[in-house]
C-alpha cells in the first residue's frame, strides 16, 4: 500500500477506536456507496481480531438503485453484521414529513428526518459516517467528531477546536456527534484504497448501458422512481454513478471505464468535481451548509 | 508518496485566500464547476473573479469576506499529497490557530510586503514556535505592488531576524511572491532575478520530513482492549488480549522489553497484529494491536514504553496554554485534562506568568486569563500523566482541558 494511504488509513482506524472508547451507543451509518464501504472495510480492521462493537444502519430513501441494495445484503450477511434499516417511506407514511413534489422531488432531504428520529429511538449517541472534507465547501469546515445539540443541528460558528489527534466527544444528555473517519481523505485516495485493498463495489459505479434521461444538464439513470416530464426521453447510453444518492436527484457520468483502474484514470483527467452531479447541491451555494445545519449528514 | 500538512495564516488582507487559490489554480485543483460558483458568486459582489472565494467555506464568511473558521483543503502534486489546513488570520480567533497549526509539518505564513511584519504576524510567527512546527515558510506577499524591488522583502528578513531569537523557530523560509499574479507560487518567477531560492510549491515538494518524527522514544498510548475469548490468534492457551492504539513514536519489535506505565508492571511483547497480519515491528503512527506475555493489567489511558526509556510520570505539570474559550480562566474550578488517551481531573496550582503578545514580555502580575491569551501555568492532575516535554515529543507533550460543565474545549497545553 502507498505511503500515504497507510497513514490515511491508521489515522482513520484510531479515530473509530476513539469513537469505541468514548461513546456508550455509536452506530456506522452505511449506504452500500463507496465511501461507506471504505468505512466499514477501515472499521473491521480498526477491531480485529475481534467483531464490529456497534450496528450498521441505512438510511433508505426507498428511491435506491436495485443492485445497490441486494449489494447491501449479502455484504451485511456475509460479514455477519448487525444491519438496521430505517426507511424514509415510513417517516412519510406517519405523516412526520412530506413527500416533495415538482420535477425535481427527491426524498434526499427528508432523510435527515428518518435519521433524527432513529438516533432518538435507538438512543445513539455517535453516527459515523464516510462524509470527506473534499467534497464540498461546507464540509471542508466541519471537525472530525462534530457535535450535534439536542435538535440534531450543526452550528458551523461554533465548534470545538480540534488539537493535535486528540478528539473530545464529551456531551450532554440528548446531544449526540457526527464522526467522520474520512475525513482528511480526496475522493481519489478512496478510489486508490479500494483498489489496493481489492474491495467488492455495487454495480452502479461501473459503466455500462443504462437506460438515462437528460434534465437540466444532468443524465439521470431511469427507474421507477424517474418520471418523464415535457417531452423528456429515454436513451441508452453507457454510463456509471460517481456517487450513490438518491436516485431521484444522483445524476451520472457518461463514462467508458468498466474497472477500478479505468476509474481511477478517469477521475485523474475529470475537470468536473464529485458532487457535481448531485442536483441537492446545485440548489444554491449553500444548500449543503444549509441541511447539515439541519442535521443532514 | 509522503503527506504534507500544511497550515497557512495572515492578516486579513494580506492575501491569504488568493494565495491558497492561486496555488489550487495552478496546480490544476479546481474543477469547472467549482470555478462556474467562484464566478457566480464573484458577480454577486461585484468582482471580476475573485480567488479568494476558492477558499472561504461558509456562507458567513462569503458574505464578511473573511475567514471565521479552519478549513481543509487537499491538493496533490507527482511528488506529494497535501493536507492544508487554512486558518482565519483575524484576532479573535487566534484559537483556530492553533487548532489548526497542531498537526502540522509546515507553516505559511502570509505577509503584506508594504506592511512588513505586523503584531499580528509576530503573533503567529510565535505560536508556531510554541507548536514546534518544524518548518516555517514567510511569504511576502504582494511584490508586484512595489515594482518586485528587493528593499522591503530585505526589510522584513531583518525585522525577522531581530526578534526571532526570542521565539523557538527552527527551519525558515523566505520567499517573496505575487499571489494575485502568480510569481513565486508554482514557477520561479523572472521578474525578480535578485531571489535565488525556490518558488514556494518547489520548496513544500522538497522540504525534508523524515527527520520530524522521533523513531528513538517507544510510547505506545492504549485506546482500548480487544478481547477473544479463544486465543486462535497466537496460538497460546487462554484469552487473547490485544492493546490497541496507534505508535505515538518509536519503533516496537516483537521480543521488546516493555513496560506499562503508570502501574510499572513489565512484559515482553508477544505479538503486533494487525488486519493484514502480524507485524515484526511497528513505528510511529502506525495503527496496530499489541499482546504481552504476561497476563497483567492493562487499560485505557496506560502506555506502554520500552523498559529502557521511561517518559515522566507526574501528577504537577508545569506548561504553557493557550486559552480558547470565550469563558475566562477560573482558577477555583476543577478541569478535565486529557492526554494521549487518558482523562483526569486537574486544579489550578499557579499562574506563573502571561505571555505579552505584542511585546513577548513576561507579565507576572496580570493573572487574568481569558480567550486568545497564552500563559505558564502549573496544574496538579488527579492521576498521574505519563509524558514527555512537548519540546521532545509533540505527541506525548501534549494536553488539552476540558470543561465539565459546558464539555468543551477550554485550553491547548504544551507540557515544559
Amino acid at each position: 500500500m502507498d505511503e500515504h494511504l497507510k497513514e490515511l488509513e491508521s489515522e482513520a482506524i484510531y479515530i473509530i477506536r476513539e469513537v469505541a472508547a468514548q461513546f456508550e451507543n455509536p452506530v456506522l451509518l452505511f449506504s452500500g456507496g463507496k465511501d461507506s464501504l471504505v468505512l466499514l472495510h477501515l472499521t473491521r480492521k480498526a477491531f480485529f481480531p475481534g467483531k464490529i462493537p456497534f450496528p450498521v444502519m441505512h438510511i433508505d430513501t426507498g428511491h435506491n438503485f436495485p443492485e445497490v441494495i441486494e449489494f447491501r445484503d449479502k455484504l451485511a450477511k456475509e460479514l455477519g453484521i448487525d444491519l438496521i434499516v430505517k426507511e424514509v417511506q415510513e417517516t412519510i407514511d406517519k405523516g412526520r414529513v412530506v413527500e416533495e413534489k415538482g420535477i425535481n422531488a427527491s426524498r434526499n432531504a427528508l432523510q435527515t428526518i428518518t435519521l433524527l428520529d432513529a438516533i432518538k429511538e435507538f438512543n445513539f449517541d455517535a453516527a459515523l459516517g464516510g462524509g470527506r472534507r473534499d467534497e464540498e465547501k461546507a464540509r471542508a469546515k466541519e471537525r472530525i467528531f462534530s457535535h450535534r445539540d439536542e435538535f440534531g443541528h450543526w452550528n458551523p460558528k461554533n465548534q470545538r477546536p480540534e488539537l493535535w489527534n486528540m478528539l473530545n466527544g464529551r456531551k450532554r444528555k440528548e446531544e449526540h456527534f457526527r464522526i467522520f473517519p474520512l475525513s482528511n481523505w480526496t475522493e481519489l485516495d478512496v478510489w486508490d484504497y479500494i483498489k489496493s485493498e481489492n474491495l467488492p463495489l455495487p454495480d452502479v459505479y461501473f459503466s455500462k448501458k443504462r437506460k438515462c434521461i437528460e434534465r437540466n444538464g444532468m443524465i439521470l439513470i431511469y427507474t421507477p422512481f424517474v418520471n418523464l416530464y415535457g417531452n423528456e426521453s429515454i436513451k441508452e447510453i453507457d454510463v456509471r454513478c460517481r456517487t450513490v444518492g438518491d436516485a431521484t436527484c444522483t445524476g451520472v457520468v457518461e463514462s467508458t471505464a468498466k474497472n477500478i483502474q479505468e476509474i481511477i484514470n478517469e477521475l485523474s483527467i475529470s475537470m468536473k468535481s464529485e458532487r457535481n452531479a448531485r442536483a441537492d447541491d446545485k440548489t444554491s451555494d449553500s444548500s449543503m451548509e444549509d441541511r447539515k445545519r439541519e442535521g443532514y449528514f | 508518496m509522503e503527506i504534507l500538512r500544511i497550515s497557512t495564516v495572515g492578516s486579513v488582507d494580506h492575501g491569504k485566500s488568493t494565495l491558497i487559490g492561486r496555488l489550487f489554480l495552478d496546480s490544476k485543483k479546481i474543477f469547472i464547476d467549482q470555478m462556474q460558483s467562484i464566478e457566480r458568486l464573484s458577480k454577486k459582489s461585484g468582482e471580476e473573479f475573485n480567488l479568494a472565494l476558492v477558499a472561504d467555506g461558509l456562507k458567513a464568511e462569503r458574505e464578511q469576506g473573511i475567514t471565521i473558521d479552519v478549513a481543509h483543503k487537499y491538493f496533490s502534486t507527482p511528488k506529494r499529497r497535501f493536507i492544508l489546513a487554512d486558518n482565519p488570520g483575524h484576532f479573535q480567533y487566534t484559537k483556530n490557530m492553533v487548532t489548526g497549526a497542531s498537526n502540522s509539518n509546515a507553516t505559511l505564513i502570509i505577509i503584506d510586503a508594504r506592511e512588513g511584519i505586523t503584531e499580528q504576524a509576530k503573533r503567529h510567527i510565535f505560536i508556531s514556535g510554541l507548536l514546534q512546527i518544524p518548518h516555517l515558510i514567510v511569504c511576502v506577499n504582494k511584490m508586484d505592488l512595489l515594482d518586485y524591488k528587493q528593499e522591503a522583502f530585505n526589510k522584513i528578513k531583518e525585522d525577522f531576524e531581530g526578534f526571532s531569537f526570542r521565539m523557538d523557530v527552527k527551519d525558515v523560509h523566505f520567499i517573496p511572491i505575487s499571489a494575485l499574479k502568480g510569481d513565486n507560487v508554482i514557477a520561479k518567477s523572472d521578474k525578480m532575478p535578485w531571489y535565488d531560492g525556490p518558488s514556494l510549491l518547489y520548496l513544500l515538494e522538497n522540504i525534508y520530513t523524515k527527520s520530524d518524527e522521533d523513531f528513538r522514544d517507544c510510547r505506545f498510548p492504549v485506546q482500548g482492549v480487544i478481547r477473544i475469548p479463544e486465543n486462535k490468534i497466537s496460538g497460546a492457551i487462554g484469552d487473547y488480549r490485544g492493546y490497541a492504539g496507534r505508535v505515538a513514536s518509536g519503533i516496537f519489535e516483537v521480543g521488546d522489553k516493555v513496560r506499562v506505565i503508570p502501574s510499572g508492571f513489565e512484559s515482553k511483547i508477544k505479538s503486533i497484529i494487525t488486519f493484514d497480519g502480524k507485524l515484526q515491528k511497528a513505528g510511529p503512527k502506525e495503527s496496530v494491536a499489541i499482546e504481552l506475555e504476561n497476563d497483567i493489567d492493562v487499560s485505557r489511558g496506560d502506555m506502554i514504553v520500552r523498559s529502557a526509556n521511561i517518559p515522566i510520570i507526574s501528577q504537577d505539570i508545569d506548561m504553557i496554554v493557550c486559552w480558547l474559550s470565550q469563558n475566562k480562566l477560573d482558577t477555583g474550578k476543577r478541569y478535565l485534562v486529557r492526554h494521549t488517551t487518558k482523562l483526569t481531573k486537574c486544579f489550578i496550582q499557579e499562574i506563573v506568568y502571561k505571555v505579552d503578545i505584542n511585546t513577548l514580555d513576561r507579565n507576572l502580575k496580570d493573572k487574568d486569563i481569558g480567550m486568545n491569551d497564552i500563559a505558564r501555568m502549573k496544574i496538579r492532575t488527579n492521576h498521574p500523566l505519563c509524558y514527555d516535554s512537548y519540546q521532545k515529543n509533540r505527541s506525548t507533550g501534549c494536553l488539552i482541558l476540558i470543561d465539565e460543565q459546558t464539555n468543551e474545549t477550554v485550553a491547548a497545553g504544551m507540557i515544559r
